[in-house]
């Protein structure tokens, strides 16, 4: 890695960055239908959910598959408090520090237990306990909803039909078209608690801890030599990451008003944090953002697209056909070849280090 | 004199400095490793004070890195035990043993090879400091961190090569950035492992020198494995040889180095490549 701070490359990404937080800021403005609002959303949950991952798997070389794990603690403890209590914001704080609880403890104890041994053992425990909990998940299903989940009230700030501000005529207030409306408000709950958890995390990165979690990654034995309890630093890191995939969740489980073991807990989400990270880049927390955005634009507007080209080439021999929008997976998994193959460290990983300026 | 004496007589006969030695800062006691049958380390019991240098030498795989390895805490003692001052640190990690003192360079270079050069040396810096666990620490800390990385990077003579990866450096520079992280761990022992080993004939003076300047100072404790025989004359204060894991020889450098044991051990095994 050249001197990264210095190239043209990593101007690109963070001019790159700021459009996409302009985007996201504005999207209720930009962007004004029901499904493009779920995909912003859902692009700032998994900016936490990937970066929280990254500090695991990018910045200090720890492989577990468990992050999904600490999400559905995160989002079953939300969505479990809200059902049982009702939808006030008690339920919300209750609900979001237990899933902070359940999930240190877990983490604390799969760290202190494994994470002194080989990687590839600590990598089973972690898939061991995730597949326990999704296993518990559906068991309890009295508190869980089982497969079918559970649906629940989002405080009432958050309801559709809550005016933020109403004009004379006790109507409520659009800027710019959109309503002020309590889905406007649970959009910026979710913005803005993402962002703030983002932050957080990128400051750790060029903290001295952040360094220290490099040099775990790059030599362990000799970050122990000089003087680092690299288990202890191990252990921490996963724990910090756990606790904010477990608030991801909760915040997901708030505006999605629904939570089941596909939302929250499920071996898939495992899969797109792990593509996410590799194609946005391990090691920048600017990957986790590249990533999340391009992956869940593709998941909800592949198909789309596909559907629009299929039609365009109808006349054409076998692209349609090729087309076709059920084909989406597989194109899919082209494009996420061809982006490993030019992009082997990750799109803002690779992009950065081009570019070198004096 | 015959080796055998030397060590019969030891700690008897030592350098004119080592009568009034202090306590000893570092200390081994029948110190021991085996790998299956072959004990790389056999019941070494030595002991190394402040102010002064302590040079071993020894043949290819008599134990020297072994030797550093048990004390600096890389290899668990199979039995006997290494005291830091009058502290048993034979159990301790690596890191509880940097935290008491104990600073180690490594004959293999052994960096943070894509971390930049001035990283490299900011971990130690940081990790002397106590500032590893700093998650918001303001930056006006880091530039403190930074700024004493600094001053080892120019002892290093590495001032220009500050944001390069270390392991894009060419191997005389690796060689000095292992050395520097040892520097910027201040600590009270400072165990060099053939630290010229490999270096061009123009890079080892700034090495050596900065050896100097350690061995200046009558508070620390400087342990240094080398095989190059006027480097070994201009710093040591003391010398021990170690041949098949075993303590053969302990004593002023003229005295050593005349003994016949000596001789018959390791220099003549090894005078074509110290010539
Ligand atoms: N981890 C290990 N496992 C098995 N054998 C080992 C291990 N480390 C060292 N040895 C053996 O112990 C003996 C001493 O090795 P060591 O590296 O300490 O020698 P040395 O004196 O440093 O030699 P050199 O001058 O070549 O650096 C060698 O025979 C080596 O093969
Ligand atoms: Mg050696």
């Amino acid at each position: 890695m050249a001197h990264v701070n210095n190239t043209y490359g990593t101007m690109a990404v963070k001019t790159g960055m700021l459009i996409i937080a302009a985007a996201l800021l504005f999207a209720p403005f930009l962007f004004q239908d029901v499904r493009a609002l779920e995909v912003a959303a859902r692009i700032c949950i998994f900016i936490v959910l990937v970066a929280s991952y990254d500090l695991l798997i990018g910045y200090t070389g720890i492989v577990s598959f468990a992050h999904t794990m600490f999400f559905g603690f995160g989002s079953y403890g939300a969505a479990i408090a809200l059902k049982q209590m009702g939808p006030g914001w008690d339920a919300v704080a209750i609900g979001t520090l237990a899933g902070i609880l359940v999930s240190l403890v877990v983490a604390t104890v799969i760290g202190l237990i494994s994470l002194r041994v080989k990687a590839i053992f600590f990598a089973m425990i972690t898939l061991a306990a995730a597949s326990v909990v999704l296993v518990l998940a559906s068991q309890l299903s009295h508190l869980t909803g089982g497969e079918d989940g559970i649906t629940y009230r989002a405080p009432d700030l958050f309801k559709t039909a809550n005016k933020l501000m109403v004009d004379d005529n006790g109507k409520v207030v659009r800027w710019f078209g959109v309503k002020l409306n309590g889905k406007l408000a649970a959009y910026y709950f979710v913005f803005f608690s993402s962002l703030a958890l983002f932050l957080v995390m990128l400051r750790i990165t060029v903290s001295p801890l952040g360094t220290v979690l490099k040099a775990i990654r790059e030599n362990e034995s000799r970050a122990e030599a000089i003087g680092y309890r690299v288990v202890a630093y191990r252990t921490f890191v996963f724990c910090l990451s756990a606790v904010a995939a477990s608030v991801a969740g909760s915040i997901y489980a708030i505006w999605l008003k629904y939570t089941g073991p596909d939302t929250a807990l499920s071996f898939a989400i495992m899969i797109d944090i792990l593509l996410m990270v590799v194609i946005g880049g391990m090691g920048t927390m600017w990957g986790a953002v590249i990533g999340a955005v391009l992956m869940v634009m593709a998941q909800y507007y592949l198909r789309d697209l596909m559907g629009a080209a299929s039609e365009a080439t109808a006349n054409i021999p076998l692209l349609p056909e090729l087309l076709a929008p059920d084909r989406w997976l597989f194109w899919l998994g082209i494009i996420f070849i061809l982006l490993v193959y030019f992009f082997p460290r990750g799109i803002a990983g690779t992009v950065m280090t081009k570019g070198a300026r004096k | 004199m015959s080796g055998h004496r030397l060590l019969a007589s030891w700690p008897g006969i030592h350098s004119k400095a080592t009568l009034f030695m202090p306590q000893p800062s570092l200390s081994t006691n029948d110190l021991t490793i085996r790998f299956g049958g072959h004990v790389a380390v056999n019941q070494v019991t030595c002991a190394f004070h402040p102010g002064e240098t302590t040079v071993i030498v020894g043949p290819n795989g008599a134990g020297k890195t072994t030797y550093f390895n048990l004390m600096s805490g890389q290899l668990p003692a199979s039995s006997g035990s290494v005291h830091k001052g009058e502290v048993d640190i034979t159990n301790m990690s690596p890191s509880a043993r940097a935290a008491h003192g104990i600073g180690r360079a490594f004959q293999l270079t052994n960096l943070f090879p894509q971390l930049s050069v001035l990283e490299n040396i900011r971990l130690a810096v940081q990790a002397r400091a106590g500032a590893g666990w700093g998650l918001f620490r303001p930056a006006a800390k880091l530039t403190e961190l930074t700024a004493k990385a600094e001053t080892y990077l120019e002892a290093a003579q590495l001032t220009d090569k500050a944001f390069m990866p270390a392991s894009a450096l060419p191997h005389g520079d690796q060689r000095k950035l292992e050395v520097a992280l040892l520097m910027a761990m201040e600590p009270d022992i400072y165990m060099f492992d053939e630290p010229t080993a490999g270096m061009s004939l123009d890079q080892a003076p700034a090495v050596l020198e900065l050896i100097a300047k350690i061995k200046a100072d009558p508070t620390k404790t400087v342990l240094l494995v080398e095989h190059k025989m006027d480097v070994v004359r201009a710093l040591a204060d003391r010398i021990i040889v170690l041949h098949n894991g075993e303590l053969l020889a302990d004593g002023a450098p003229d005295a050593v180095m005349a003994s016949q044991i000596v001789r018959d051990v390791y220099l003549g095994t090894a005078t074509e490549e110290t010539a």
